[in-house]
């Protein structure tokens, strides 16, 4: 009697809602990769190696980490520039700036691409002017870094301005009322407190530029070693029906983004232990 | 309906909530569940409710068990701490909603549900809110409004927990007296938990002093006050001074000086002295069981306190009658009117 | 002004002076210097107008480039019309999977302790961090030709890839955790007392759920519906993998922006893509005016 009470809970449910919660997480999520890791299981490490070794692999997979990396930096800077005038200044438009941020969130990646690429083609708004200048964005490694900036932009302001919007101004004024300068504050003691903020936002910017797939082949060119992105290869060979090469790049990509995923649970205990209790 | 608890023990990780707790409630009654925070008491609540399970032990209501009921079918009244009014709904129908999620078969026609809520609401006195919003009430009323709510299934038995704790203190106080009024008129048995003494000895008939998710003791708000039967009922209602003593061949001894009071009876060994404070009766320097030079003298309220320095090392503050001359740097003798003393360190 | 210098005429002058000093240097220790503060607002501004607000602007440039009637003619041609059939019948089938899907995941995470409660909103979230493409590559595995149910389903005569069931299957991955992640923080963050409460007064479970806890939740669920509706309508790398791009059967809206851009098709691409960004700007209107219901649902409560 008592054991049989101990398991029971106050509100009714709870057995069946989480077993279909698992049973259709498994279906929907967990099963299909499973499936993956399971087929990159069937290589040898060898063959592993060397689809992952090949100079295209290489340069894909150098192209996509490497410029999300790049695209995430200008977003951390970028962002926090846009994130400090939102929360702090108040001035005209302020409010449908602030909605704009969501853009490209909202806005279908395969839209996003074919209009950054008008955007920045040749005959562009922006691409005439900056051909002028000698600088060539569409169908160029430049135009996937600028595609990732857009992908990337929300990501660090969505994540950054909650915490500077509930930063205590008392400890501001308690630094100014000590003596430093606004600067000193800046960097002393409101920077520090956006700090984990601002390494998760930069972490999850990094990880969706990484994957993206469709705002940045319409701009890139997809020239094979030089502006081909990873995804862009799975789909390539896929196409091919070279299904071990489509999984081992795959993986890889899949394994890096759970690292990510990782670093930012830990960033966002972190974040959680240093806040003090009210 | 009597309630009847058996050796209840609940343990959340490796906290022990309640600890082994028996207690009989007699129909009618109104009983206060009286201890700090972490006592156990809202977990003991919340277990009679049907809201908690117990790792071990027995509830029942008249001799049957309601361990084998849920909640729902319990039909237990429980006034929630923060009320847990029902946000989107009108105080009407917050007070109809029991009436009106019964089985179809049991269910009562609108009719009369409409009747039934106006007179809940009347009894509370705030039938002029029923269409307002939780959100648009003060908390008074809201507590009022979870109290009508859950009358409204006719209980076999009110549970409160902490009914008000939310509140400010003169609303407090107005809602204690009307909580002992409506009791006397509905007559359910009722067990509601408090952590503020004031509030136990008031409103209830009977008081369970909890501490550590044990009961320490059971009795009429007199019994508690005045005859504690732990060191800790004593310390934790009334205002009491506590001085660690040892007993010793027939002797107490505070610090190293023996103090002029019976030792009969008493277990030889570490102790705890304990005097309510005005029970310290001042007097000439060499009378009384105590001496002590005083160090600060304040009026405080009705009475002057003061802090007084024994001889013997320890600080108390002592309360004495304003027209007592009390001057700080004067020696004074003490002598307890009534003390209890419990073994133990 | 002349009230102004009336009303402080009681002060002596270089006291006055000194106050105001004191009044700039207690501003000077929440906020900048003007010209710097005009900087960072032009640099904001130049940054989401170039990056954001200019390709938004482009989509419908582009879509009304030869005229209305082009733009017009081009959505009435049967091939656009399919797509946004099937657009719509791809996202009502996720976003419904995934809206019940959510309401019973919120349920058992936010009302409920168990241990492992965080790995698993992990395991929820794990879409959100996975490429699309892998998104559709993962269900080629799977029922490819050379899939783990590949030859069962072939023997069976059973279409998953290349067909409706496929493009179904990789959106709902995609969009899985938009509606639980919407209700999760918003149900823990009201706790259980009004379930227990409803319980208590002997409510069944069923009534507890439709009477006491959706109408509390109504905004958040109708915020993750519009979150998981706008990804699922636009949805393209996860899609495009599976789909096949077979014309008037297995394209959905993005897929068709793609082929007709490749086709060099611009004003019928950018026709297409207007009406996705119309959706987008649709979503994020909506997405505002639910902040603000969700918002007005924090009121102060007394603890």
């Amino acid at each position: 009697m008592s054991a049989l009470a101990a398991r029971r809970r106050t509100l009714p449910g709870f057995g069946l809602t989480m077993g279909l919660t698992l049973s259709w997480l498994s279906v929907i999520i967990l099963i299909p990769l499973a499936g993956l890791f399971l087929r990159s299981l069937e290589l040898s490490p060898e063959q592993f190696w060397n689809i992952l070794s090949s100079r295209r692999t290489l340069n894909a997979l150098r192209v996509s980490f490497g410029l999300a990396f790049a695209a995430a930096c200008v977003n951390l800077v970028m962002g926090s520039i846009i994130v400090w005038a939102l929360v702090r200044y108040r001035f005209p438009g302020r409010r449908l700036f602030d909605a704009i941020v969501d853009v490209p969130f909202a806005l279908p990646t395969a839209v996003a691409g074919v209009a950054l690429t008008a955007l920045f083609a040749e005959k562009g708004w922006l691409g005439g002017p900056l051909a002028a200048l000698g600088i060539k964005v569409a169908f160029t490694p430049v135009g996937i870094f600028v595609a990732m900036i857009f992908i990337g932009i929300p990501f660090v302001v969505r994540t950054v301005q909650p915490v500077l919007q509930d930063l205590d101004p008392e400890i501001e004024e308690a630094a100014g009322s000590l003596g430093a300068s606004r600067w000193q504050t800046i960097i002393r003691v409101i920077l520090p407190s956006l700090a984990p903020a601002l390494l998760t936002g930069l972490a999850l910017a990094f990880a969706r530029a990484v994957g993206e797939y469709g705002s940045v082949i319409f701009i890139a060119g997809n020239l094979p070693n030089i502006s081909e992105i990873a995804p862009l290869l799975i789909v390539i060979r896929l196409s091919e029906f070279r299904y071990a090469d489509a999984t081992a790049i795959a993986v890889v990509m899949l394994v890096v983004s759970f690292v990510i995923i990782f670093a930012v649970n830990r960033l966002q205990r972190w974040a959680q232990s240093r806040i003090p209790e009210r | 309906m009597t309630i009847e608890v058996k050796n209840l023990v609940k343990k959340f990780g490796s906290f022990k909530a309640l600890d082994g707790v028996d207690l009989k409630v007699d129909n009618g009654e109104l009983l206060a569940l009286l201890g700090p925070s972490g006592s156990g008491k809202t977990t003991l609540l919340r277990i009679i409710a049907g809201l908690d399970w117990p790792d071990a032990g027995d509830v029942s209501f008249n001799g049957e068990d309601a361990l084998a009921q849920g909640a729902r079918e319990r039909h237990v009244g429980f006034v929630f701490q923060h009320y847990a009014l029902f946000r989107h709904m009108t105080v009407f129908e917050n007070v109809a909603f029991g009436l009106r999620v019964q089985p179809r078969a049991v269910r009562k026609d609108e009719a009369t549900i409409r009747t039934r809520v106006k007179e809940l609401l009347d009894l509370v006195q705030l039938d002029w809110l029923a269409d307002r919003y939780p959100s648009q009430l003060s908390g008074g009323q809201r507590q009022r409004i979870a109290l009508a709510r859950a009358l409204a299934i006719e209980p076999r038995i009110l549970l409160l927990d902490e009914p008000f704790g939310a509140l400010d203190a003169k609303v407090r106080k107005e809602l204690r007296r009307w909580l002992r009024s409506l009791h006397h008129e509905i007559n359910v048995t009722s067990i509601f938990v408090t952590h503020d003494q004031e509030e136990a000895l008031e409103v209830a008939n009977r008081v369970v002093v909890m501490d550590k998710g044990r009961i320490e003791q059971i009795g009429s708000p007199d019994d508690v006050y005045e005859s504690p039967a732990t060191a800790f009922v004593h310390g934790f209602i009334g205002e009491s001074i506590e001085l660690p003593i040892q007993v010793e061949g027939g002797v107490i001894r505070l610090g190293d000086r023996p103090l002029r009071l019976a030792a009969d009876g008493l277990a030889p060994g570490a102790s705890k002295l304990f005097v309510r404070r005005h029970d310290m009766l001042v007097g000439p320097p060499g009378s009384g069981a105590f001496e002590g030079a005083i160090r600060h003298v304040r009026n405080f309220g009705p009475v002057q306190r003061a802090e007084v320095a024994l001889s013997g090392g320890e600080t108390i503050e002592i309360d004495a009658p304003r027209d007592k001359e009390l001057r700080a740097g004067d020696t004074i003798g003490l002598e307890p009117r009534r003390y209890r003393i419990f073994a133990g360190a | 002004m002349t009230m102004q210098i009336a009303d402080s005429v009681s002060l002596p002058a270089p006291d006055a002076k000194a106050r105001a000093h004191a009044a700039a240097a207690r501003d000077s220790l929440r906020t900048e210097p003007k010209a710097v503060r005009i900087t960072i607002i032009a640099l904001a501004m130049t940054f989401l107008t170039v990056f954001v607000v200019l390709p938004l602007v482009v989509v419908f440039a582009q879509a009304l480039s030869k005229g209305v009637i082009a733009y017009l003619t081009a959505l009435a041609e049967p091939e656009a019309l399919a797509a946004i059939r099937l657009t719509l019948l791809v996202a009502a089938i996720s976003v419904g999977l995934n809206l019940v899907f959510g309401l019973v995941a919120a349920w058992a995470i936010a009302k409920f302790d168990f241990k492992g409660k965080t790995f698993l909103i992990t395991l929820i979230d794990l879409p959100f961090s996975v490429s699309p493409v892998i998104s559709g590559l993962v269900f080629v595995l799977l029922f490819g030709a050379q899939g783990y149910f590949g030859s069962w389903l072939r023997e069976h005569d059973i279409q998953i890839l290349f067909a409706v069931p496929g493009i179904a299957l990789a959106t709902t991955f995609v969009t899985f955790p938009f509606v639980a992640r919407a209700l999760i923080p918003l149900m823990q963050e009201q706790g259980t007392q009004e379930e227990e409460a409803a319980i208590s007064l002997g409510a069944s479970g069923l009534q507890t759920f439709f009477r006491v806890t959706l109408p509390n939740i109504k905004w958040g669920v109708l915020y993750g519906v519009l979150l998981c509706n706008a990804r699922a309508m636009g949805e393209f790398g996860a899609v495009s993998v599976v789909s096949g791009h077979i014309r008037g059967e297995t394209n959905t809206m993005p897929l068709l922006v793609e082929i007709l851009y490749n086709e060099y098709q611009f004003v019928a691409a950018f026709a297409i893509a207007s009406l996705l960004a119309m959706l987008a700007l649709i979503t994020l209107i909506a997405k505002t005016v639910l902040e603000r219901h969700l918002n007005e649902g924090h009121e102060p409560r007394d603890h």
